[in-house]
């Protein structure tokens, strides 16, 4: 198992069958995104038709896992028993994903050293055998 | 003017109170009070109303409440398709719809809200003290799609608004040198408001910056008091026609234009959209709806004598204030910090009742009714003379607005 950095009593996902294939791919470790087969333009979440061509092909692309900060909030009340205080919650700048970012974590940071526009690396948190999280930690220089 | 023109003919509201403090009323007794309360301000009968409109998923349907309030019949019933707090000018401007096309002739806008005899906003039912649950965490399906789009953020523990709303400010913060006494200035300013206020949960709560600035941070930026109340209360407004306005007890308000909506792609907004574009990011998401708000009302952000503007959070009344154009885009700061929203000597006093801030937290119904009191010279912090007054609705959710105008 990896690394933990949020307790088991964080909400799990809910997904409906367009968002269920994204967290069976991150339980294989692999952040993706989906990507318009018509246009090349990508979406997330995902969606049943491609927003700019409204084509309904699409596949799954996968992404290096490298990113930014695009804005956060340290947060100092707790969701979860047994939850580290405070947290980090981010937007994330998703690198080579065409534009897209994500919401996720930041950890194995401390609050006051986080700026906008540094640079994060994907580090997935196995949660249990068939649930692993996407959350980002600094990238080594 | 078309005899049909929409104006609001009465408000009305229960008691408000903290959060889980009305427990000996159901939120549907609180709702019928709002609405008598409306209508005999109006001066009108329950036997004329035949239309109920609300919004921000409320429970108290409309057919229960036709009946139980006796309604002769119910013409229009209506709920408004837009998250919680963004739709409560929507549903204003689907009654003055309504009534403006002859669907109905009296509809009565509601929201009645006692929180603590439901599960508390921003916890998702789930209780941070209880013990952790054994079985192995997995992901569960769902069909909806709002829930799986909430289902996709909250293993993040993005469950509380005072986050979600925190990630827009921040960044407007980063690109424009916002700061956390700028933010102060308006909860303090909007106390100072409700201390006129008899209506108001927070008026005998004096409130200074030092005050603002010892408040414990909840979600970075924002501190507790930069955060709206939970409160229990309803409120209701009545809208009808130029004709039946003209000889009710109250003077009554023209809607002089109405809009809502959101910006391509927007979805649920900042909540669970971590992809608004990046010219949009750190707004409030409601500039292009100002817009087409001006031009129906034929009138602009410099024509406003006094503004009623939705304040779940400070922040998202400042990116508010650059949506409508009262100062530009990362003016913000300093706009508020010139006083700008001051009851006395501001150039926009704006929440003279104290807003969610400090009067109450019923999802802005009761920015509306402070709308219509503040062009009725009613409102416990008047502005002489006031003709044209802005009420918003939720900033960072898909939105809506009225303009409303003094007869
Ligand atoms: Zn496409």
């Amino acid at each position: 198992m990896s690394e933990r950095y949020f307790p088991n009593g964080m909400p799990a996902p809910m997904a409906n069958t367009t968002m269920l294939p994204w967290w069976q791919a991150a339980a294989e470790h692999r952040l993706v995104v989906q990507q318009c087969g018509a246009c090349g333009h990508t979406r997330f979440p995902p969606a049943p038709i491609c927003p700019e061509c409204r084509s309904d092909d699409a596949a799954w692309k996968d992404l290096p896992g490298g990113g930014e900060v695009f804005t956060y909030t340290i947060v100092h009340r707790p969701i979860a028993a047994e939850q580290e205080l405070p947290y980090l919650i981010a937007v994330i700048a998703l690198d080579d994903s065409g534009g897209l970012r994500m919401i996720s974590n930041l950890v194995a940071v401390a609050p006051q050293d986080v700026t906008i526009g540094m640079r994060v690396e994907v580090v997935w948190e196995d949660m249990s055998d068939d649930l692993a999280i996407p959350r980002f930690r600094p990238a080594p220089n | 003017m078309s005899a049909r023109k929409a104006h609001i003919v009465g408000v009305g509201e229960s008691a408000y109170a903290r959060w889980g403090r009305i427990g000996d009323v159901t939120e549907h007794a609180l709702a019928c009070q709002s609405i008598l309360r409306a209508v005999e301000d109006a001066g009108l009968s329950m036997d004329d109303v035949d239309g109920l409109a609300s919004f921000a998923e409320d429970r108290n349907e409309a057919v229960f409440l036709a009946a139980e309030l006796g309604l002769p019949r119910l013409r229009f019933g209506n709920m408004v398709w837009t998250p919680g707090g963004g739709g409560g000018c929507a549903a204003v401007s689907n009654a003055a719809m309504a009534v403006e096309t002859g669907q109905a002739e009296v509809v009565v806008v509601y929201r009645s809200l006692c929180q603590g005899q439901f599960f508390r906003f921003g916890t998702g039912g789930i209780d941070a003290s209880a013990p952790v649950d054994p079985a192995p965490p997995t992901v569960s399906q769902t069909d909806s799609m709002m829930i799986s789009s909430v289902g996709t953020v909250m293993p993040y523990g993005l469950l509380m608004a005072a986050a979600a709303y925190a990630l827009p400010t921040r960044r407007h913060m980063h690109l424009y040198g916002t700061t956390n006494e700028q933010l102060g200035s308006i909860a303090v300013t909007f106390r100072e408001h409700a201390s006129r206020n008899p209506r108001a949960v927070m008026g005998d709560r004096p409130m200074t910056i030092d005050d603002y600035l010892a408040s414990p941070m909840i979600a970075d930026p924002h501190r507790l008091f930069d955060c709206c109340l939970e409160s229990d209360g309803a409120c209701a407004v009545v809208v009808t026609t130029a004709e039946r306005a003209r000889d009710l007890a109250k003077r009554p308000v023209e809607i002089l234009a109405s809009e809502q909506g959101a910006p391509k792609g927007y979805a649920f907004g900042h909540f669970t959209n971590a992809n608004i574009p990046d010219d949009l990011y750190a707004t409030g998401g409601t500039e292009e709806m100002a817009n087409r708000l001006w031009a129906k009302a034929g009138v602009g952000p410099a024509d406003v004598d006094v503004a009623q503007i939705y304040d779940h959070f400070s922040g998202c009344v400042l990116l508010q204030l650059e949506d409508f154009g009262f100062c530009k885009r990362g003016e913000g700061g300093p706009f508020i910090e010139s006083g700008a929203l001051a009851w006395k000597g501001g150039s926009l006093p704006t929440n003279t009742h104290g807003g969610s801030l400090s009067e109450a937290y019923i999802h802005g119904l009761n920015h509306v009714v402070e709308g219509v009191r503040s062009l009725r010279d009613e409102s416990t912090s008047p502005v002489d003379g006031a003709e044209v007054c802005l009420v918003t609705s939720a900033a960072c959710v898909p939105s809506s607005a009225l303009v409303l105008g003094r007869k």
